[in-house]
Formats: C-alpha cells, structure tokens, sequence
C-alpha cells in the first residue's frame, strides 16, 4: 500500500523544467515550403550559398519518407503543422543593439544558467539558445584572447564565413537522412567553435537548449572545429516546457578533429518525456557525428539521455586519421512511456584505429529502450581495435530492453568485440541493502547510479552531479 | 529467372502441378502465388535478407523439375502450419514443392538409431529443387535426425527447402543439419520448430562445403522448462557466401536456450550471422544465451555480424557475446617456434577454433566423423565417404 502511495506521489512528480516562459516571440506562419526557407534565411541574413545549401537540401528532403527502421512507434508527424522559426528577442530594440529581455534572462537563471558572467560557474562559457535564437553566448572577450571563436553558428556565418563554409555538412551531408535533410533546410541557431592549432581551451564551452514556444520545432545545428593539437571539452543542456503536444526536435552536430586534436562532447539531455500516460513530449530525432580527421585525433562522446517522449540519436565517429581513438559512453534511461532507440556507430578507416562502446540502458514503466550500433572496420583499417558493451537493466515486467548491434569486418588484422546482457537488479543486492536498512527506493537508486557510474564518471563534475540527480527523479516510482 | 518468371511458370504449370500432388499441398499454394506475387523477392533493404542478395541467386535459368517423390506419402495436417508464409522464399517453395517428406517419432518411441535424410543433388542441367520436410516428435518421444546435403555432379543448383519441426511435450530431438555440395550450389533453407513443455532440443547446423547458402532457423519456445542448444559452424574460403539467420522465441516463463556460432573465413568468403532473441511479456525467468565467434583468415574475407537481444520481460537473465578477431600472433610465434610449420599451424588455430562446436554435439558417432570431415575440410581435402557409391 503504502509502495502504491509512493508511486502516485512520484507519478505526478513535476518535471521541474516544465515551466513556459511568457515573452513576446516572433513565430513564423505554421507551414514548410520553398518560401519558408527562405524567409528563415533572410531573416538571418544569409549569403546566397547558404540559401543553395538550404533549398538543395528541401529538395532532397521532399523526395524522402521519414525512416521506420527504428525500434520505435513514431507518431505521424506533419511537418505543415510546425512553424519553424521562433525569435524570443525579437523586442523593438533595433538591429545590432539587442537587449536581452529580462524575462529571458529569470528563464536561464531558474535553468540554472546564469547568463551574467559574474554569476557563472567559474570555468565555463554558455551559449543560451532559446527555440531558433541564441540569445547570448559569454565569456566570448575571453576565449577570443586565445583565437578561440566561440558564438552563434547565424553570427560565424556572417564573420567567418570561409570556416563555415568549408566544414558545414561536410560530416552531416544534407543526404545522410531524412531528418538530417530537414534540418539542413530549415536549421535555426546552433553554436559554432573554432579552436586554433595548439591551442587548450581554458574553460569548458557550453550550449544549452530551450524549447519554449508553442507549435513550434527546435533545428539547431552545431559545429565544431578542432584544429590540430587543440583540446576543447564542449557540454550541452536542453529543456522545454511540458505540453500535450509532440514537439520535434530535429538537430544535426557536426564535430571535426585535426591531427592530435581532442574533443570531448558531453549531453545530458532532459527534454520534456512526456507525461506519465506517454501524452506529450519532444520527439528527439538527432544526427550528431564526429570526423576523426587527422592521425591521432580523438573523440569522446558522453551521453545521458534521460528525457524525450522518442529518442533517435546516434553520435558516431568516422576515425579517418591513423591511430584515432573514438570513444561512446552513454546512460539511457526509459520510464512510463518513453522510447529509445539510441547507440552509436564507429567507422574505422584509417590505420590502428580504436573505439570503445560502453552503454547502459536503464527501462522501467512501459517503456522502450533499445541500443542499436554498427562497428565497421574498412579494408584499409589495419589493426583496428574495437570493444563493445551494452548492458540493460529492466525496472519492472512491462517494458522492454534490446540490443541490435551490427558487426561488418572486412580487414583480417581487427579485432571487434561485443558483448551485451540484460537482467533486472538482482534479489540479493537489494536484500543486501534493506538488511542494512535502506529502504528499496533509495536501494534502487544506489545500485542504478553504480551502474551507471563508469559512464557518468566520464562527465565534467557539475555535469556529473546533475546527471546523478536526473537519474534518481527519471527513475523514482519506477520500483515496484 | 526473376519473381515475374517464377510466377509465370506456376501459372502456365500450374494444372500439371495439382493433378500430380497431395491435395495438402495444393490447398495453400495460390496463397502463397499471391504472397510472391504482391511482394516479389525480398530485397536486401529488408532487415532479415540484409546479406544475401536473393533475387540474384534466384536469377539463373534453373530448369524445375515438376515430378514428386516416388513413395510420397499421404501429407498431414501439420504441412504449412508452422512455415512463415509471409516469407516470399517460403512462398516460393509451397508454390512449387511436388511433395513432402514425413518423418514422424510416435508417441514415447525411441527408435534405436538414428535417421539420416540424405539429401543429393545430381542432375545434367541447372535445376531448382524445392524440398519439403515435416518432423513431427510425438509427446515423450526421443530421436536423433541427420540430414545431409550432398551434390554429386558438377552442376548449378538451386536449393530451396523448408523444414517444419513439432517437438511435442516432454520429447527429446538432435536435430543435425550437414552441407557438403560444391562452388556451384546455393541453398536457401528455413526452418521452423515449434517446442512444447520439458523438452529437450539440440540443433546443429553445419556449413562444410557450398557456394552460396542462406540459412534460417526460427526456434519457438510454447511450452514452459524447455532448453533449446543451437550451434552453428561454418568453414569458408574462396567466394563462398554463408549466411545464418536465427530467431529464438521465448513465448512462455521458465526456458533456457543456448547458442553458439562459430565462423572461420579464409580467402575472399562471406560471412554473416544474424540472430534474434525474442523474450516475450511474460515469459519471466527465461535464461538466454548467445555466443558468435569469427575468425578472418585473410584481409579479403569479411564477416557481418549482428547479435541482437528484444526483451520485454524482467526477470531474465540473457547475454549475447560476438567476436571476429585474427590467427592469435602469440599462439602462431609459440608453434614455429616448435618447429611446426606456418601452414601446420594456422590450420591448428582453426581446428582448434572451429573445434568447440562440433564437440557440443551429442551423438558420439556423428561426431567423431565430423572431427574427421572439419579436419581434412580445413585441410582443403573434400571428404569422401568410405563406401558411399554415390561420389564416383
């Protein structure tokens, strides 16, 4: 009984980030076409290759259907239902002196990100976008000092074009996917970085995303470039507030390492999951890749992904550059009605080439989690290394935990491992700690985040204690 | 021949066909012409045919041959019941199979020997055999079934086979798979098995010799503390293609099934193993484990493989493990060192590798032969069977 009492207490447990924030916002006319693309570019102010890129991309896109591979049930979407563009700053201050509302600025502050750099957390820049603007990026004097660009990718391109230029779906081709096609017509604001040769970025660079208008999508798209023997850690953050209704949530990321280079991309993703009857929710349909370019280069991507009604997201690594090393730890965590279909895919082609994979998935309620990979290794990839592990852990005898991985080997010298099991959490840890009384709840939790933990210990500390915290709230009421 | 010709075959065939075989089979063969028909052959875009080409192995102008077995018995009610009739290969093969070949175990029987089903290929021409096979295990039954394949003259041919298994309650069957063709034959073979309660069922699939095979096993587990062992080895070289596609259905609580796989490819060989675990709500306390090892011999053989676990229950306890790897450099340098030749000893780390299966299987007989058959394969010699007339 009093179990149930508990599970009602947390079913309606609020998703704290659920808040919409009132400010006046510029929405486009709900509708997808030529026109609106390029209206978004002209409201952006785009230089005409931009526009090419954009209306190829439409093109490509019209002739696509949207994929059904996926291990999930992926609502009909109708893509004339969305405005794709909505500005919260559009205030009547006028071109080049925008004041940021202060509405937005409490918005971040009750995020937790302050957007004053006197109030930040000490060693870290933020880039706050909020549905298609970024409203402010700090710390930018600093990083500037060092050659680092870090800003708005509707800023890079207007000052550096060339390196956007030269890199902008180079990793993502607009043709890679039907939402990636998407994306690249109607993709709104996003966060650039350039780091210069040699150079070690002082501060973690941040970029947290906020979904607040209603009827609209969220297509950010963000690049990064490394350029060789630099180091950049790079974080990201979204919420948005609870709705009835499905919102999408299209991304594209784009990372490029040089020769020794180092990038380190850490998610906690939170989008709204929907409530506990599976209504509502963002559906979170992400291409993020990552070229390992030059010789010795390397990749981390580190995911927690414990919001979104639907997940579909593969942050992949093509490792080009001899002995690259690419590396995927994720923590996914499913609960009332949330799907995922989420894992990574490590492309080695170059020499002495290897990659890690280590995911966790966690399913409780009625929920879906499943971890889907591909490990290819080229002719060329001599010596290629790869280590796979995917381990589920099921909360409850209604959902489901699965595992697709896909091998494809084609060089002699690789060697690519994979090993995968499923198990609920067993009797006797739990005993364990009842007998020392804690109570099952809290038991749960413990033995959940040490599971969890050779992912989370992966992330920066701020970012580690918060996922920590997320952990315990996506899953409580989840025990039973 | 493409689909459209196959099609077009069976309907200008299609009186000859019927006058010729048991009313049984005849029932469900215009649905499965509708079923090719609306569908065509399977394209690698579907998950299940990712690796094999179909229509391209179905291309050749194979001739059919349109007589049934002489001793054909009667067919009984459990023809097709089992079979995937969405499949459109399985379709293909109730459209033109001639008849069906029964082995029942009545119930609590357990014949002394076991049953071998050989299985030859000879002919002057191309030819596509569609085969058929019923294995019924009565309840409490227990019995050992060989089935080999063999091809005795040097020609192309097309294998198409399905095999329907009922293990009844409480039954026992080693179930043994044997292929041992040429360069030139393809073999297209689904099977099927459906397992009842406290049963015990060992499925081995063994992929000596071919050209092109493709493989497919779905286990279904329907009654509760069954085991199910399945095992597969495959040796490949040259341009030989093997693709194995299993799918172990865990229906019901209280089950227990086993796989291995092992894989050594050496030249320019293909492999592929795709197998599926099934755990479904409800069938809690379900033990499942699943083992694919590969080994590349060359930089040219390449191996697909994919493991996959879909588990909606929670009290489970289910692992897969996968692994293509090379020659071990260690175990190699330790063998010259011995004085044992380089050829000598890479053809020791494979035996050794492919090893493990084969003496998983029971029958103690069956496997001492194939100890002896895996070895000389791997030594490039085909085996030829003492006394066997068949191979001259």
């Amino acid at each position: 009984m009093a179990e149930n009492a508990f599970l009602r207490e947390v079913a309606e447990k609020k998703y704290e980030y659920g808040f919409e924030t009132k400010v006046d916002t510029e929405i486009l006319e709900k509708g997808l076409s030529e026109d609106v693309v390029r209206m978004i570019s002209r409201k952006k102010g785009e230089p005409e290759w931009l526009l090419d890129f954009r209306l190829e991309a439409f093109r490509f896109w019209q002739t696509q259907k949207q994929p059904s591979w996926g291990h999930l049930t992926l609502p009909e979407i109708d893509y004339q239902a969305i405005s794709y563009y909505a500005d919260p700053t559009k205030k009547s201050a006028g071109e080049g002196n925008r004041e940021i509302d202060p509405e937005l600025m409490k918005t971040f502050d009750k995020l937790g990100i302050p957007l004053e750099e006197r109030l930040a957390l000490s060693g870290t820049a933020v880039d706050a976008v909020m549905d298609s603007v970024s409203v402010k990026t700090t710390f930018r004097e600093r990083l500037a000092e060092k050659g680092i660009i870090f800003c708005s990718i509707s800023e890079a391109v207007k000052a550096h074009p060339d390196l956007v230029r030269a890199h902008l779906g180079s990793v993502v081709p607009y043709r890679d996917n039907y939402f990636a096609a998407l994306n690249s017509a109607v993709f709104s604001d996003g966060s650039f970085v350039y780091i210069p040769k040699g150079v070690r970025c002082p501060m973690e660079l941040s970029t947290y995303f906020r979904i607040n208008a209603r009827g609209t999508g969220q297509f950010e798209r963000t690049l990064i470039v490394c350029d060789d023997d630099a180091y950049v850690s790079y974080l990201e953050g979204c919420t948005a507030p609870m709705r009835d209704e499905n919102q999408l949530h299209a991304a594209i990321v784009e990372i490029v390492v040089g020769a020794r280079g180092e990038v380190k991309y850490s998610t906690v993703q939170n989008w709204y999951p929907g409530d506990s009857e599976g209504k509502g929710g963002v559906l979170n349909l992400v291409t993020k890749r990552g070229l390992l370019k030059g010789d010795d280069s390397r990749l981390s991507w580190t995911q927690v992904e414990t919001g979104s009604a639907i997940t579909w997201k593969y942050p992949s690594c093509v490792l080009q550059g001899d002995r690259s090393q690419a590396e995927f730890y994720s923590v996914a965590v499913t609960n009332n009605f949330q799907q995922a279909d989420t894992g990574t895919k490590m492309i080695h082609l170059g020499r002495g080439t290897k990659s890690t994979i280590i995911s966790k998935g966690i399913s409780a309620g009625r929920s879906q989690n499943s971890y889907r990979g591909l490990v290819k290794v080229g002719r060329k990839a001599d010596g290629a290394r790869n280590y796979s592990s995917c381990d589920s852990l099921l909360l409850g005898s209604r959902c489901g935990a699965h595992t697709f991985p896909y091998m494809d080997v084609q060089n002699d010298t690789a060697v690519v491992e994979h090993e995968a099991t499923t198990s609920k959490i067993s009797e006797d840890q739990l005993f364990y700690c009842n007998q020392r009384g804690i109570a099952t709840e809290d038991a749960v939790g413990l033995i959940v985040n040490g599971y969890a933990k050779d992912v989370l210990n992966k992330l920066p500390m701020e970012f580690a204690v918060e996922a920590q915290k997320l952990l315990n709230v996506s899953l409580e009421g989840a025990v039973g | 021949m493409s689909e459209q010709q196959y099609l077009d075959f069976y309907r200008a065939e299609r009186e000859t066909i019927f006058a010729r075989s048991d009313a049984r089979l005849n029932a469900l063969r215009d649905g499965a012409f509708a079923v090719l028909q609306q569908k065509g052959f399977p394209t690698m875009k579907e998950e299940r045919y990712r690796y094999t080409d179909v229509a391209r192995d179905f291309a050749p102008d194979y001739g059919i041959s349109l007589s049934p077995a002489e001793d054909a018995a009667p067919c009984p009610a459990e023809y097709g019941t089992l079979a995937d009739s969405a499949d459109p290969v399985v379709a293909l093969n109730t459209m033109l199979t001639m008849s069906c070949r029964v082995v029942r175990i009545g119930r609590g029987e357990r014949p002394e020997h076991p049953i071998q089903i050989v299985n030859t290929l000879r002919g002057e021409h191309p030819e596509m055999v569609s085969r058929r096979l019923l294995i019924i295990v009565e309840e409490g039954a227990e019995a050992d079934v060989i089935i080999t394949d063999r091809a005795v003259s040097k020609q192309q041919f097309l294998t198409n086979q399905v095999i329907e298994v009922f293990v009844g309650d409480g039954a026992h069957l080693n179930l043994y798979e044997i292929e041992e063709t040429h360069l030139l034959c393809t073999r297209y073979s689904s099977l099927f098995m459906q397992v009842g309660r406290n049963c015990s069922v060992h499925h081995s699939s063994l992929t000596l010799f071919n050209g092109r095979s493709r493989n497919r096993a779905d286990v279904a587990l329907c009654g509760e503390h069954s085991e199910v062992v399945m095992n597969g080895c495959v040796i490949a070289d040259k341009m030989q293609h093997t693709d194995c596609n299993t799918l172990i259905d865990h229906r019901v609580p209280h089950c227990d099934s086993r796989q291995l796989y092992k894989y050594v490819l050496d030249d320019s060989a293909v492999g592929a193993f795709a197998g599926r675990i099934l755990v479904r709500e409800g069938a809690q306390k379900t033990t499942s484990q699943e083992t694919n090892a590969n080994l590349c011999a060359t930089r040219t053989a390449r191996m697909y493989t994919q493991p996959m676990l879909e588990i909606y229950a929670d009290d489970v306890r289910c692992s897969h493990g996968s692994t293509v790897g090379q020659m071990n450099e260690d175990a190699l340098f330790y063998m010259r060192q011995r004085g044992i030749s380089e050829r000598e000893a890479r053809l020791l780390l494979k035996s050794a590798f492919i090893t493990e299966v084969v003496e998983n299987i029971p029958l103690h007989s069956l496997r001492d032969r194939l100890l002896v058959m895996v070895d000389r394969r791997l030594k490039g010699e085909l085996s030829k069977c003492e006394g066997c007339k068949l191979c001259e």
